[in-house]
């Protein structure tokens, strides 16, 4: 027997939108039905599956500032009206404002070319600091719980299409804790998870053939981030550690 | 220009910093569900706001979060009917709705639960998404969610109850993607 309570009312009640009377109606209906008990129960399983997923996306940086710099700039009407009420501009003039438009597009664009590789690197930083904060949230760290580097390794094997190195750091005070894979920038991506004291670190790495032998860090939110490449790879390291930890941990790996 | 208006812009401005910014995460979020993508949902976004921003005038209080959400929902739709009609015009029907790669191969890859639930989230109709995320993630209450979807209220919660179910047999049957396949080349 379907009780069609369970795809209406049952609903109001559980987003607790049902007036005081009609509430009470559905509790009583709950005594006698236990099929929307069991959808009631399903429900609230799914929303705290829903919940504990972090699945809010926040607004990135980026449309902040330019949303501010945007409103801070002089409404577009005033310009209209300010260029109807003054006189024509002499043709020298104007010539001379359309030689420094392609001048300042020119230099615009060669600033461009050279920020957009830093810009980029901005984006992947950034969103590696939005995996580092998922994983904290509980049961997310982790896909395989492990201090042994032989144990991890192979966990890997099937999950991601490279084999990224896995390596222990226990006895220089970074204990390995594990693996889970990530997808940053719809990339899957291998994370090794050390512990540095109390704190976590997270390592995310994934293969890439552009090798930069800088070593760049940056901090976003209160979180640190470290990324060099070696061998092949790309790695990112992040957490609430000090810049100096995050140094030695790069160290280790390097040596 | 004169003074006095400038004067003007700018106390409209603070006015608009003060109560619509607060809710740029709201925004950002609604938009990136319903367009199923961080960078359009950035482009859409703000776009939205400073709509939002020349409409502000006219807004005399009352929930000014419904007010935005409604702002950039249209937005939303408007640029899925220029940038992807298919997805628009079919009125959400799945069988015609391009199924983002919900697999069972691609559910047992994406381990974790967020993934998992990201991606059946994604392969509902957009009308289904809305509402669980202006629910779900945002809170919104029956009104609100009446409000920004210019729903009537009396169907926030018959929507709400479909959409709950299609999302629970997406992740209970992750095969639903093949079978619909296979049932179309019948």
């Amino acid at each position: 027997v379907n009780c069609e309570l369970t795809n209406s009312v049952l609903h109001g009640y559980f987003d607790g939108e049902l007036d005081a009377a009609r509430a009470a109606d559905f509790e009583r209906h709950l005594l006698s039905c236990p099929q929307c008990v069991a959808a009631l129960e399903v429900q609230e399983a799914s929303r705290s599956s829903f919940q504990r997923a972090g699945l809010y996306e926040r607004a990135p940086d980026s449309l902040r500032r330019n949303l501010e710099r945007e409103l801070r700039a002089p409404s577009p009407v005033a310009d209209i009206s300010a260029g109807v009420k003054s006189p024509p501009s002499p043709l020298w003039f104007r010539l001379a404002a359309i030689a420094a438009l392609l001048l300042f597009g020119f230099i615009g664009w060669r600033l461009f070319s050279i920020t957009s590789a830093d810009r980029s690197e901005a984006e992947v930083a950034s969103a590696i600091v939005d995996a580092h904060l998922r994983s904290l949230q509980p049961g997310h760290l982790e896909d395989v719980i492990s201090t042994d580097q032989h144990t991890v390794k192979p966990w890997f094997d099937g999950q991601v299409d490279f084999a990224p190195p896995v390596r222990d750091f226990a006895n220089d005070g970074f204990p390995l804790q594990g693996g889970r894979l990530d997808v940053i920038k719809g990339r899957s991506v291998a994370v090794l998870v050390y512990a540095r004291r109390k704190h976590i670190i997270n390592v995310f790495i994934w293969p890439s053939t552009y090798v930069d032998d800088r070593l760049r860090s940056g901090s976003q939110l209160g979180y640190n981030w470290l990324g060099w490449s070696n061998g092949g790879m790309q790695l990112f390291a992040v957490s609430d550690v000090s810049p100096s930890d995050l140094n030695t941990l790069h160290e280790l790996w390097t040596n | 220009v004169s003074k006095g208006s400038d004067v003007l812009d700018s106390h409209e401005r603070v006015r608009f910093e003060q109560l619509v910014l607060p809710h740029l995460d709201a925004a950002f979020n609604l938009a990136r569900w319903i367009l199923r993508g961080r960078a359009d949902a950035e482009d859409v976004a703000q776009e939205a706001l400073l709509r939002a921003f020349r409409f502000f005038a006219g807004f005399h209080g009352g929930d000014t979060r419904a007010w935005l959400l409604q702002i950039v929902r249209n937005s939303c739709y408007t640029w899925l009917e220029k940038n992807r009609p298919m997805e628009h015009s079919t009125e959400f029907d799945e069988q015609l709705f391009p199924q983002p790669d919900v697999t069972p191969e691609s559910l047992a890859i994406a381990g974790d639960n967020r993934e998992r639930l990201s991606r059946a989230l994604e392969s509902l109709p957009a009308r289904f998404r809305e509402v669980l995320v202006l629910r779900e993630l945002e809170g919104c209450s029956y009104k609100e969610i009446a409000t920004i979807t210019a729903m009537p209220i009396g169907t926030v919660m018959s929507a709400l109850a479909r959409a709950r179910q299609k999302l629970h047999d997406t992740l209970t049957q992750p095969n639903s993607g093949r079978n619909q396949e296979a049932r179309r080349e019948l």
